[in-house]
């Protein structure tokens, strides 16, 4: 019940917007954000974008990931 | 960003790795973790990660499935404001189901009970709005993930002079509930990995009480696959070096401090309280009530029909799982009396429901 969707922000006008959910558009609110700009990517949960998705962090993350998969002690 | 980041987070050759590296630090004495979060169980049960750490670690589920631990007195009181009071119901699709002392709104739906799945509680202010002559009440149950959205739409309401529309609320916080668990003796939890969402909106450091007070690690995590085994590594070398921290694997998402906005919109609309769970009792401090400035929206003040909690024993065992003491098939009920096409306790009607978890994706 808890599950969040990522979306890109389309377009927005005050607190609505248009985000785009895996080929599907639909509007949410951005109640709960300041400042969210038109093609930043949300965590859309129940009709509202909750948090951003920080695309530095995700590739950090990511970076972490490949070291592990290529530890040379992993058999 | 590429939307197909979403492919990265679930390469196997990764979680091969992580695998191993689990396996390497847990040693062959395995450690207890418990995914508090009904999205984890669902995720974990779905990609077959219990199998792939047995005997490493144990990962046993947690009562975060907000449809789950839910009392059923709840689903009375939705049903008497439908029935006696008339009102029109507005509820997120996977109450339906949940059974009430003697029935529930998919039956009485059934009957001629006007009950509507809404995608968010907005839409629920929108229903009112399109319909003055009726009292619309949204059925507001949550975790802090959600309280956000519904303590929106009630000052959306408010502002907007949607006279008809008020919440039923059953919103439940998660660190308190975690609390009660750790001092349990009986669950014996050596790690905590942290719901995804929910720590979205409180922040990572929300639960530094409970990793400090009761010297338990605490990872929050994604929930894609290796969002997952990362968490888990991340525990098993926390208990291994018999450290209690607060640690982020989802920082893409979640930050230390949460998100202060939404926080301060909750802290506007609801009040603290102590609040019963479905077979756990009544935990202190863990719900949210409407608060008084806003009791115009409040179902229950509104039309004066309380939401009653007992905690009646049956042969039903929802209690022990959703604190981890048993798994479901230790449950005379389960998979014989008590099925998804026909459940007997809550924990098997919600598709993040750790029984329905286990029937569908086996228990092994």
């Amino acid at each position: 019940m808890c599950l969040g969707v990522p979306a890109k922000v389309m377009e927005r006008s005050g607190d609505a917007a248009v985000v785009e959910l895996g080929g599907v558009r639909r509007e949410i609110s951005l109640m709960l954000l300041d400042d969210v700009s038109v093609g930043e990517w949300v965590i859309v949960h129940a009709g509202f974008a909750i948090e951003r998705l920080s695309e530095g962090a995700a590739l950090q993350t990511l970076e972490l990931f490949r070291e592990i998969a290529d530890a040379p002690d992993v058999h | 960003m590429r939307l197909t980041y979403i492919d990265d987070f679930r390469d196997p050759a990764t979680a091969k790795a992580l695998v191993a590296r689990i396996r390497e630090d847990a040693g062959d004495r395995p450690v207890r973790i418990m995914e508090v979060c009904g999205t984890h169980t669902v995720a974990i049960a779905r990609c077959g990660i219990r199998p792939l750490l047995s005997g490493a670690v144990t990962m046993v589920s947690g009562p975060g499935c907000p449809v789950c631990v839910t009392p059923d007195g709840y689903i009375d009181a939705a049903i008497a404001l439908g029935k006696e009071r008339g009102a029109l119901l507005a509820s997120f699709g996977d109450m339906l189901r949940v059974p009430g002392t003697s029935s529930s709104l998919e039956r009485e739906k059934g009957e001629g009970l006007d009950v509507r799945v809404v995608y968010s509680p907005l839409d629920a202010v929108a229903l009112a709005a399109g319909s003055p002559d009726r009292e619309v009440v949204f059925l507001g149950v949550g975790f802090e993930t959600t309280a956000p959205a519904i303590a929106g739409a009630i000052r959306t309401a408010a502002q907007r002079g949607v006279a008809n529309f008020s919440v039923l609320s059953s919103v439940r916080t998660i660190p308190e509930a975690m609390g009660i668990l750790a001092a349990d003796p009986d669950i014996r939890i050596q790690g905590f990995l942290c719901p995804a969402h929910v720590s979205a909106i409180i922040g990572a450091d929300a639960y530094r009480a409970v990793a400090s007070e009761r010297r338990i690690p605490c990872v929050v995590a994604g929930f894609e696959p290796l969002d997952i085994l990362l968490g888990i590594s991340m525990l098993v070398r926390q208990i291994r070096e018999g450290a209690a921290r607060v640690e982020n694997e989802y920082t893409r998402v979640a930050t230390g401090a949460g998100n202060r906005k939404a926080q301060e919109l909750v802290a506007e609309v609801f009040t603290p309280c102590d609040t019963g769970w479905r077979g756990i009792g009544v935990i202190p401090g863990s719900g949210l009530r409407i608060a008084d400035r806003y009791d115009a929206y409040d179902a229950e003040r509104k039309f004066g029909v309380p939401v009653l909690f007992s905690s009646e024993k049956t042969a039903c065992r929802c209690g022990d799982v959703l604190k981890g003491k048993i798994v479901p098939p230790e449950c005379p009920l389960f998979g014989k009396a008590c099925v998804p096409e026909e459940p007997y306790g809550p924990c098997m009607v919600s598709s993040e429901g750790t029984c329905a978890a286990y029937y569908k994706y086996g228990a092994s």
